[in-house]
C-alpha cells in the first residue's frame, strides 16, 4: 500500500477519505457515500450537467476539457445505447493519483460514473483499470459487488424505476490505451490503436454508441461537485479552473507523494516548501510539471501558477498533474533520452510520424548520450520534433515531440556538452548499457 | 465476464490475463481455447496478444520481477536497482534464472513514481527501493516458493 503525505496547505476534496477506511461500503455511506447519486436522481439531466460546467471542472487526464461541456455533446436521443466509460488506466509517467483513488476511496468513482450516466442518460459504466493494477482491481471489483449487493446499481436504483450498471474491464498493459479512442478499442477486445475522429466518442464511441469518457479523477470530484454545489468548487480553485487537484510530487525532492492542492498554487512553492525543496544541497535544474508529455520548464520559470491556463502560459501544460524535479546532478540528455525510450516503446506504429519519429529520436539521442553526436543533430532533433506536431492521429506523436523540443531549445549547452566523443558529463559508468537490452 | 458486453470478444484482454496467470504464459492450447470460446480465430487473437505488454507467449519465471526506469524512477536510483538485480540473479533483460525462479524485465511507468525507485514482482508493488531492500525482497520470494 502506497503511504500518505500530508501538509497544511492541502484542501481535500477527492482526497477527504484517503485513509479512512471508505473502501468498505458502509463506511463509504458514513462518509456521505452515495449521497450525491441519490441526490442527483431527483435532478434534471440537464440540471446536472450544468452543475459541472458552472463548478470549472476539467479533464484530469491530461486534457483539461470542461468535463459539463463534454457531457453536453451527447445526443438526448439515441438508437444506440450510450455508455459512460472511467478512464483509470493510468500510465502517463510521473502519474501515480488515480492509484490512490482506487485503493482509498474506489466508492467515489463509482459514484461519478453513475452520476455522469444520469447526465447523458446512460444505462452502462464501465471502470477501466490498468492491468498492472491487479490489487485496486480486486478492490474495485469488491466495491462494485457491494454497490449491487446493497441495490445501490443495478436493476431500480434507489427505487427510481432506473436501471444502472456498473462494470470493471482490466487492461494489459498499453500506454497508448489511455487515449479515448484506443481505450474504447482496447475494451472492445482489440490491439488499442486510435480511431480516427470524427465521429467522436460522444456520438459514435463505445460499440457505436455514444460514450462519454471521464479521467477517474475527475468522476471522483464529480459526487462532491453534487453535494457542495459548483459555486463552492468553483471557488476552490481560479476562475475557469475549478476545484482542486491530486499533485504526483516525484524524482529529486525531499518529500515526495500525492498533495492535494487548490488549482492555480504557486509551482515554486509547491517544490520548496509542500515537497522539502532538493535534497542533499543540491539545485533544481529542471521541472516537468504535468507528467513526461509537458515541456520542462528551467529553474527560473517555476513562479508559475498551477492551473491549465497558467502553465500553458508559460510554455508548458498542466497535464496529468505528475510533477517530477529533476537536480543538477542529472543529465539532461539522459532525461530526455530515457522519456523517448518510453515514447518509442508505447508507440503503438500505426502512423507513421509517430512510429519513426520516436525511433529515429531514440536513436540520435543515444548515440548523443553515448557520445557520437554531431552538431547538426542538435537541430535535426528539433526539426523532427517539430514536423511530428499535430501530424499524428492521436496526440502520443505530440507527447513525444513536445518535451523533445524545450529539452533542446531550453537545455541546448548540455547537448553541445556530449558532443565529439566527449564521454556524458554526469554518466556513473556502465549505467545505461542494460537498458532494453 | 462475457455477458458484461454487447460483444464477446470484448472479454478478450482481461480473459487472456486470468488465463495468463493461470498457466504462466499463453501457450498454443490457451490461444486456442480462447478463440474458440470467444468465437475468434486464433490470428486475431495472437494479434491482440502481440500488442499488450503484460501478455507473453513465452514461459517465464515463476516470479517476474520488473523494475522501472522511467524517469522518476531513473533520477533516484532505478537503474541501479536493475543492475543490482541482474548481477544478483545472474541475468539479463526478459532473461529467466536457470532454476525458473526469476524472470528480471526493465520495465516502463508502473505508476509509483511518488515512491520511487519502484519495481514490482508479478502483481506486489515494492518502493522505495535501495539495493538491500531487494536483496531481501527476492530473498523472501525464494523462501516462498521453497517452503
Amino acid at each position: 500500500m502506497a503511504s500518505l503525505v500530508s501538509h497544511p496547505d492541502e484542501v481535500k476534496v477527492v482526497s477527504k477519505r484517503f485513509g479512512q477506511g471508505a473502501t468498505d461500503i458502509d463506511r463509504y455511506l458514513e462518509l456521505d457515500g452515495y449521497k450525491a447519486v441519490q441526490k442527483a436522481l431527483a435532478m434534471e439531466p440537464d440540471a446536472i450537467i450544468n452543475e459541472v460546467k458552472n463548478s470549472g471542472l476539467r479533464g484530469r487526464g491530461g486534457a483539461g476539457f470542461s468535463t459539463g461541456m463534454k457531457w453536453s455533446f451527447v445526443p438526448k436521443q439515441s438508437a444506440k445505447p450510450k455508455y459512460v466509460l472511467c478512464n483509470g488506466d493510468e500510465s502517463e509517467p510521473g502519474t501515480c493519483k488515480d492509484r490512490l483513488i482506487f485503493e482509498h476511496d474506489p466508492h467515489a468513482v463509482i459514484e461519478g460514473v453513475m452520476i455522469g450516466a444520469l447526465a447523458v442518460g446512460a444505462k452502462s459504466g464501465y471502470i477501466y483499470i490498468r492491468g498492472e493494477y491487479r490489487y485496486l482491481s480486486i478492490i474495485m471489483q469488491k466495491a462494485i459487488r457491494d454497490a449491487y449487493a446493497k441495490g445501490f446499481v443495478g436493476k431500480n436504483i434507489f427505487g427510481s424505476g432506473r436501471d444502472l450498471d456498473i462494470y470493471w474491464h482490466g487492461g494489459a498493459g498499453a500506454y497508448e490505451v489511455g487515449e479515448e479512442s484506443a481505450l474504447m478499442e482496447s475494451l472492445e477486445g482489440k490491439r488499442g490503436i486510435p480511431r480516427i475522429r470524427p465521429p467522436f466518442p460522444a456520438v459514435v464511441g463505445l460499440w457505436g454508441g455514444p460514450t462519454v469518457i471521464n479521467n477517474a479523477e475527475t468522476l471522483a470530484n464529480v459526487p462532491h461537485i453534487i453535494l457542495g454545489g459548483s459555486d463552492w468548487f468553483a471557488k476552490l480553485g481560479t476562475p475557469k479552473n475549478g476545484g482542486t487537484r491530486l499533485f504526483c510530487l516525484s524524482g529529486n525532492i525531499a518529500k515526495p507523494g500525492v498533495y492535494e492542492l487548490p488549482m492555480g498554487y504557486n509551482l515554486k512553492k509547491m517544490i520548496y516548501e509542500v515537497g522539502g525543496g532538493i535534497p542533499h544541497g543540491r539545485k533544481l535544474k529542471a521541472v516537468v510539471p504535468g507528467g513526461s508529455s509537458c515541456p520542462c520548464l528551467t529553474a527560473d520559470e517555476i513562479d508559475v501558477a498551477m492551473d491549465f491556463d497558467s502553465v500553458a502560459k508559460a510554455g508548458s501544460m498542466l497535464g496529468s498533474g505528475g510533477v517530477v524535479i529533476v537536480d543538477d546532478q542529472q543529465c539532461i540528455v539522459k532525461f530526455a533520452l530515457r522519456t523517448m525510450k518510453f515514447y518509442k516503446h508505447e508507440s503503438c506504429g500505426w502512423c507513421i510520424p509517430c512510429r519513426e519519429g520516436t525511433d529515429w529520436l531514440e536513436k540520435t539521442l543515444t548515440r548523443f548520450h553515448r557520445g557520437g553526436g554531431m552538431k547538426k543533430d542538435i537541430d535535426n532533433m528539433q526539426y523532427l520534433s517539430e514536423n511530428m506536431l499535430g501530424r499524428t492521429f492521436c496526440p502520443l506523436g505530440d507527447a513525444a515531440a513536445m518535451p523533445t523540443i524545450a529539452f533542446v531549445k531550453k537545455f541546448r549547452k548540455e547537448f553541445e556538452d556530449h558532443l565529439d566523443g566527449k564521454a556524458c558529463p554526469y554518466e556513473k559508468a556502465g549505467a545505461m548499457e542494460l537498458v532494453h537490452a | 465476464m462475457v455477458p458484461h458486453y454487447p460483444t464477446k470478444r470484448s472479454a478478450l484482454v482481461p480473459t487472456l490475463l486470468y488465463a495468463q496467470d493461470e498457466v504462466g504464459y499463453l501457450s498454443d492450447e490457451v490461444i486456442a481455447e480462447l478463440a474458440s470460446r470467444l468465437d475468434l480465430t486464433e490470428l486475431e487473437v495472437r494479434n491482440v496478444i502481440s500488442y499488450y505488454s503484460m501478455l507473453t507467449t513465452k514461459p517465464r519465471g515463476k516470479f517476474n520481477v520488473q523494475v522501472c526506469t522511467n524517469i522518476s524512477c531513473m533520477v533516484r536510483g532505478g537503474e541501479e536497482i536493475l543492475h543490482h538485480c541482474a548481477t544478483k540473479l545472474g541475468v539479463g533483460h526478459k532473461q529467466t534464472t536457470a532454476d525458473g525462479m526469476f524472470t528480471l524485465e526493465e520495465v516502463e511507468c508502473i505508476g509509483a513514481c511518488s515512491w520511487a525507485p519502484a519495481a514490482q514482482v508479478n502483481y506486489d508493488f515494492h518502493e522505495n527501493l535501495t539495493a538491500e531492500k531487494m536483496d531481501r525482497i527476492l530473498d523472501d520470494y525464494k523462501k516462498k516458493a521453497t517452503q
